[in-house]
């Protein structure tokens, strides 16, 4: 049977790998007891920012690409599915889609140019397109400029599930993010991710074996900027807002923020940072400005002291993979 | 008055100006992200926000000592470099072994460190600072009115860009320091204190950063974002013109900010954008950037 068509392949992947599994069955149970214990529409949004950075982690941790523009896909996703949902009446599934598939446009059209740096670059590259695409979201009319797009209705999944009601709603991002999750694993752990390993190691290399490192690079980027795009989508129908904030430049640090405390190049890593970043702030929300502060010390701290972050120091301490 | 394509022609002079004062600013900012890249290996995002602490050092230099505009633009500079100087011993030191992103993620956490407390401090509105009495006034040049200030800013960065360009091409510390970018290792062998010179390296960079800042001070107002998002404009800056070449990141960033102004009179709606647009193209055409060598 061919390897790359057994859609089984990512749980026999995990089943060969203990410390995954458990930590899958771990994260999973979590998640579906969670909700009774605190606050769904927090848990929903932390679970669309997981998916976000493991969407960026795809790239900075399996590629070595360090893309400093992330928001944009995130951003302009979610502005897609808010104003589909909103003006043209999409329902949530559409919606969504609609943002996915916007997202993966603007990685198509951003990766194939940032790709023909290398480096450092390619982050600043990225950087300046994303900070293009703010500026074009805040001169846009649909985008509501300092408004965004706000009230977006949630509607019914497929006619059937009216996700007004909190716990559908839960299942249905529960769901999303873990096929999310699952899809990243198996990119991870395919032939093709092996090849994408191959090029963060040694690029130079890669080619000589015979590998187009471009296109695995543009694939890779554009697998990346659509699952940004799934998560920025699912939080515009979610939070039912668009804004701004989405896709300016400090969302793309904040990516990079939890991807970095999780853990880069770890599979649950930008899931714990995602959490852990997203908590602290909602924590620390009376003390304002100095969010700001507190993110930069994290940073600091963290590519100095603590390059693994917490998932890849756990493992490390455990002696195992995660 | 007259008219060109249809536009005063006092409209087109006056946002060619402006270009010019944004393209010197684009032009200092780049050409110290270039030393400092060249030297250190790090991409320093805190670039925009030490130069908004250049402005800041100016405005309090005034409010509480009443120092003014002149002794700030050699103070100013003076004290943030040093500042940065300290930054390179505890942080950026322990870096250069690595991947160059760490050096990137790390400045960009002092970049939020820096804008936070400013923020905490002054909130997010800016604060006016008045041009220096020397320099108030203007002239009329029969086809455009100069103000004093703005003619001297340009004046000012093109003599530092060049004064900075001969040290590095055509001294004997540039000797050193260019030889120190491409074998530490030797220039070590010669007796030369390669780590001093590098945070002394990285000291100038930021106190070049510093300075435009304060020259900024009087034509925008001081505020603590005024950096942030001025450097993603440079980063753009950078990749189009490479940071192979000193000279080539002078003459990118004049000639972009003057693109940049005349984009202003003949399609206001792109003026923001039109630098980023550039930069694809280039992307497109010329991958290693105008005056890149490769990478």
């Amino acid at each position: 049977m061919d390897r790359a068509a057994d859609p089984l392949l990512s749980v026999r992947a995990l089943v060969l790998a203990p410390s995954k599994t458990i930590a899958f069955v771990v994260m999973v149970v979590a998640l579906v007891v969670a909700p009774f214990f605190t606050y769904p529409l927090f848990l929903m949004q932390a679970m669309c920012f997981a998916l976000f950075a493991c969407a960026f982690n795809l790239l900075i941790g399996y590629v070595g690409l360090l893309s400093f523009g992330h928001a944009l896909y995130f951003g302009w996703a979610s502005y897609l599915s808010a104003y589909s949902a909103k003006a043209w009446g999409f329902p949530p599934e559409l919606a969504i889609l609609t943002g996915t598939a916007t997202a993966a446009i603007c990685g198509l059209a951003a990766g194939s140019l940032a790709i023909r740096r290398q480096g450092i670059y390619f982050a600043m590259i990225t950087l300046a397109l994303a900070q293009m695409m703010f500026f074009f979201a805040l001169q846009a009319k649909f985008t509501g400029g300092e408004d965004g797009i706000q009230a977006v209705p949630r509607g019914t999944l497929f006619g059937l599930i009216d996700l007004h009601n909190e716990m559908a709603m839960y299942v249905v991002v529960l769901v999303i993010f873990l096929a999310g999750f699952l899809f990243i694993y198996r990119i991870v752990h395919s032939p093709f991710g092996e090849v994408l390993k191959a090029i963060r190691e040694n690029e130079p290399r890669a080619i000589s074996l015979g590998y187009k490192t471009d296109r695995y690079k543009l694939v890779a980027f554009v697998l990346s900027a659509t699952l940004a795009g799934v998560a920025g989508a699912t939080k515009a129908i979610v939070l039912q807002l668009a804004s701004l904030t989405d896709v300016n430049w400090p969302m793309s640090g904040e990516v990079v923020l939890m991807t970095l405390v999780g853990g880069l190049g770890t599979i649950f890593g930008p899931i714990v940072g995602s959490f852990v970043i997203l908590l602290m702030q909602y924590k620390l929300a009376i003390v304002g400005e100095w969010v700001l502060v507190i993110q930069g010390v994290i940073f600091v701290a963290c590519v100095l002291l603590f390059r693994r972050g917490i998932v890849g120091e756990l493992a490390n301490w455990l002696r195992i993979r995660l | 008055m007259f008219e060109i394509f249809g536009i005063p022609s006092t409209a087109l002079f006056g946002q060619l100006l402006i270009g010019l004062i944004n393209g010197s600013f684009y032009a200092l900012l780049s050409l110290g992200l270039a030393v400092i890249f060249g030297m250190l290996n790090i991409i320093n995002f805190s670039h925009g926000a030490q130069y908004m602490m250049g402005a800041f050092a100016a405005y309090l230099l005034l409010q509480y000592s009443g120092i003014g505009y002149w002794p700030a633009l050699i103070v100013a500079p003076v004290l943030v470099g040093i500042t940065g100087m300290i930054v390179e011993r505890l942080f950026l030191q322990w870096l250069y072994k690595l991947d160059h992103l760490y050096g990137l993620l790390l400045t960009f956490g002092l970049a939020l460190i820096i804008e936070g407390v400013a923020r905490n401090h002054y909130g997010s509105a800016g604060m006016p600072y008045t041009v220096p009495e020397s320099l108030q006034g203007g002239r009329n040049l029969g086809f455009m009115f100069l103000p004093n200030y703005r003619a001297w800013v340009i004046v000012a960065s093109l003599t530092i860009c060049i004064a900075t360009w001969f040290v590095i091409e055509r001294t004997r510390l540039g000797a050193y320091l260019r030889a120190a970018t491409e074998n530490p290792s030797l220039v070590r062998a010669f007796g030369i204190n390669v780590p001093r010179m590098i945070t002394l390296t990285y000291g100038f960079g930021v106190a070049l950063a510093a300075f435009a800042g304060v020259m900024a001070a009087p034509i925008y107002n001081v505020s603590p974002q005024m950096g942030s998002e001025l450097i993603i404009v440079v980063f753009a800056v950078v990749v189009i013109g490479g940071m192979g070449s000193i000279l080539g990141a002078i003459v990118t960033g004049f000639g972009l900010g003057v693109i940049e102004g005349l984009t202003k009179v003949f399609f206001p709606e792109a003026s923001n954008t039109v630098i980023f647009v550039i930069m694809a193209i280039v992307l497109l055409v010329r991958p290693a950037g105008l005056f890149g060598r490769g990478g």
